[in-house]
């Protein structure tokens, strides 16, 4: 039935997906990694002295560090008020009937599916009037557009496995919603919950465009950080790609580790 | 949603009280509230306005209509719409593709280590902030000494000045979201190939030696949630689409690759046209609420 070639042809194209998601990080990294010269070369190098001359660079640097920082600072207080306002209002979803239920799903969904430019024109001119701008709270907010979504659907689902006996039990102990929720749900969703935090602290990191329009100088994050080195005539590209690297490798780990549910972050749940 | 916030509408239910879930759900919905439908409801009335930052001296009178008929009436605006739309047809068909043939390479049994690698380096990508995706296009597509016009030039094509020329940058924004976006449509075929019953897979088999027949009566019932989702998720992922492109090409060269989030940030932020630009995020707000809509539709039906 298989021809013999099959596992040969197999492994081939198996390697060539390989090749194909890592080249353009690989060229990234490397590039972090040569000498300017090395990096400008024509045509490219693939052999070269590797150099930490970069990664010097970047971490005596006041702006990338400041940058990480506030990068760090954010997406953690974010993903923090996300879970703590999400979760009991997964609680109520996966547990209750109501009217009105479907209004709610269909708010959360759109939010997922909203361009940031929608929102980042207003709250531009309700931060300018505020004085919010440039502050790391406006960016801790409206970031909860995207995030409360995410962790609301995720742990929905979690909280939906999870036996409804036990709950009778504990009622007939005569626990209350709120004991029920924080001694039954809380543990028992753990898991739903911790991948709900890691999405949304990706997601938050990896955001640009609210982060561009709404900091100017003390709060600005590290994708914003990063893309600003791109101006100028000789751009510091090992600079940049050193930047680049290190922005990328925390959440390259974070999504690997929640590399089963990625189809759930990403479709909040439409594909089971 | 309002609705849910009133309580005598809920129903008491197994025995709980109708305000239980109110309590649960008012700290999110309120926090949604203030810094997602206020805002929205600033934008619409901004809509509506003038108002230029640049020229505050004009101040922000209210000018009805105006904002709407001058973006409805400018060429550019349907032009980066439909540079929009033209990318989706663009990206899309080779990501399915691209995407399903390697879900069938990591559904086939065999190559264990291999496929185990393969199916964890689709992550990369995906999880690659899309700002620095930009920035690796920057370094990939660069005229002199990228390794994009090396590949070329191995294959024996001259040299293109990528992201210098009109095709060129429209090309390069192409490659690198089908280089993001491919491992997506990849899992969640690969999720549906996996709902296939084994039984009915291993008979399909026997019965046939042609793959394509076997993909075509038997797996391909099981892709089809995962392609509709995909139709509409990634339409509304190309209208966000702002931060790969800005890096690498801030919409040019000319409007070359001005996306429509592109573009409205650019009358937004750079010409200070907040009135205007808002009016133009309405209407793409507008077109994305149509798209839940269905999206909703086809795909929750169980939820309602």
């Amino acid at each position: 039935m298989r021809r013999s070639s099959g596992p040969i042809l197999h492994a081939l194209g198996l390697t060539a997906v390989i090749l194909f998601t890592l080249f353009p990080f690989y060229w990234m990294v490397s590039a972090s990694f040569k000498t300017q010269a090395d990096i400008l070369a024509s045509p490219p190098v693939w052999l070269f002295t590797p150099t930490l001359d970069h990664y010097r660079e970047i971490f005596a640097d006041s702006k990338v560090i400041g940058a990480v920082g506030n990068s760090l600072i954010i997406a953690t207080a974010t993903t923090a008020l996300a879970v703590m306002l999400g979760a009991p209002a997964a609680f109520a979803l996966a547990r209750y009937e109501f009217r009105g239920k479907s209004d709610l799903w269909f708010w959360f969904i759109s939010n997922r599916m909203t361009s940031p430019i929608v929102l980042a024109l207003p709250v531009y001119i309700l931060a300018l009037q505020l004085k919010m701008l440039d502050t790391h709270l406006v960016l801790i907010l409206i970031y909860l557009t995207f995030n409360l979504p995410i962790v609301v659907w995720i742990c929905t689902d979690q909280f939906k496995s999870i036996p409804p006996d036990l709950e009778q039990a504990a009622r007939l102990d005569g626990a209350d919603q709120f004991t029920i929720f924080r001694k039954i749900y809380l543990p028992l969703g753990a898991p739903g919950i911790a991948v709900s935090a890691i999405f949304s602290f990706i997601f938050s990191w990896n955001e640009l465009l609210y982060a561009l329009v709404l900091t100017r100088r003390d709060v600005q994050t590290a994708p914003v950080v990063a893309t600003s080195f791109m101006s100028g005539y000789e751009l510091p590209w090992g600079k940049i790609m050193a930047t680049g690297t290190v922005i990328v490798l925390p959440v390259t780990i974070f999504a690997l580790i929640v590399s089963r549910h990625m189809v759930r972050g990403l479709t909040m749940g439409a594909t089971k | 949603m309002t609705r849910t916030t009133s309580g005598p509408n809920i129903r008491p239910n197994r025995g709980y009280g109708r305000w239980t879930p109110f309590w649960f759900l008012a700290p999110a919905v309120f926090t949604l509230f203030i810094i997602g439908i206020y805002p929205t409801i600033f934008a619409l009335v901004t809509s509506f306005r003038r108002y230029n930052i640049a020229r505050p001296r004009d101040g922000f009178p209210f000018v009805g209509l105006e904002n709407y008929t001058s973006v409805l009436t400018d060429g550019t605006f349907w032009a980066s719409l439909f540079l929009t739309a033209k990318f989706y047809i663009t990206v899309l068909p080779v990501e399915i593709v691209l995407g399903l043939v390697i879900a069938l390479l990591l559904h086939k049994t065999g190559m264990g280590f291999l496929k185990s690698l393969a199916r964890v380096t689709l992550v990369v990508p995906l999880a690659t902030t899309y700002a620095v995706v930009g920035l690796i296009g920057r370094l990939i597509f660069n005229r002199d000494f990228g390794v994009a016009n090396w590949f070329l030039d191995a294959l024996g094509v001259g040299g293109l000045d990528w992201l210098g020329s009109q095709a060129g940058a429209f090309a390069a924004i192409v490659i690198m979201d089908i280089w993001q976006w491919t491992p997506f449509c990849a899992l969640i075929f690969l999720a549906g190939l996996s709902m296939v019953p084994g039984e009915i897979e291993e008979a399909a088999r026997l019965e046939t030696s042609s793959k394509w027949s076997l993909l075509k009566h038997v797996q391909l019932p099981y892709l089809m949630p995962g392609l509709t989702a995909l139709l509409i998720l990634r339409s509304a992922d190309v209208l966000k689409l702002f931060d790969m492109v800005f890096v690498m090409t801030r919409g040019g060269p000319g409007s070359a690759t001005d996306l429509v989030s592109v573009y409205i940030q650019r009358v937004g932020f750079r010409v200070f046209d907040l009135g205007t630009a808002s009016a133009q995020a309405i209407l793409l707000l507008v077109i994305t609420i149509l798209l839940s809509r269905l999206y909703i539709r086809v795909l929750y039906k169980e939820v309602n």
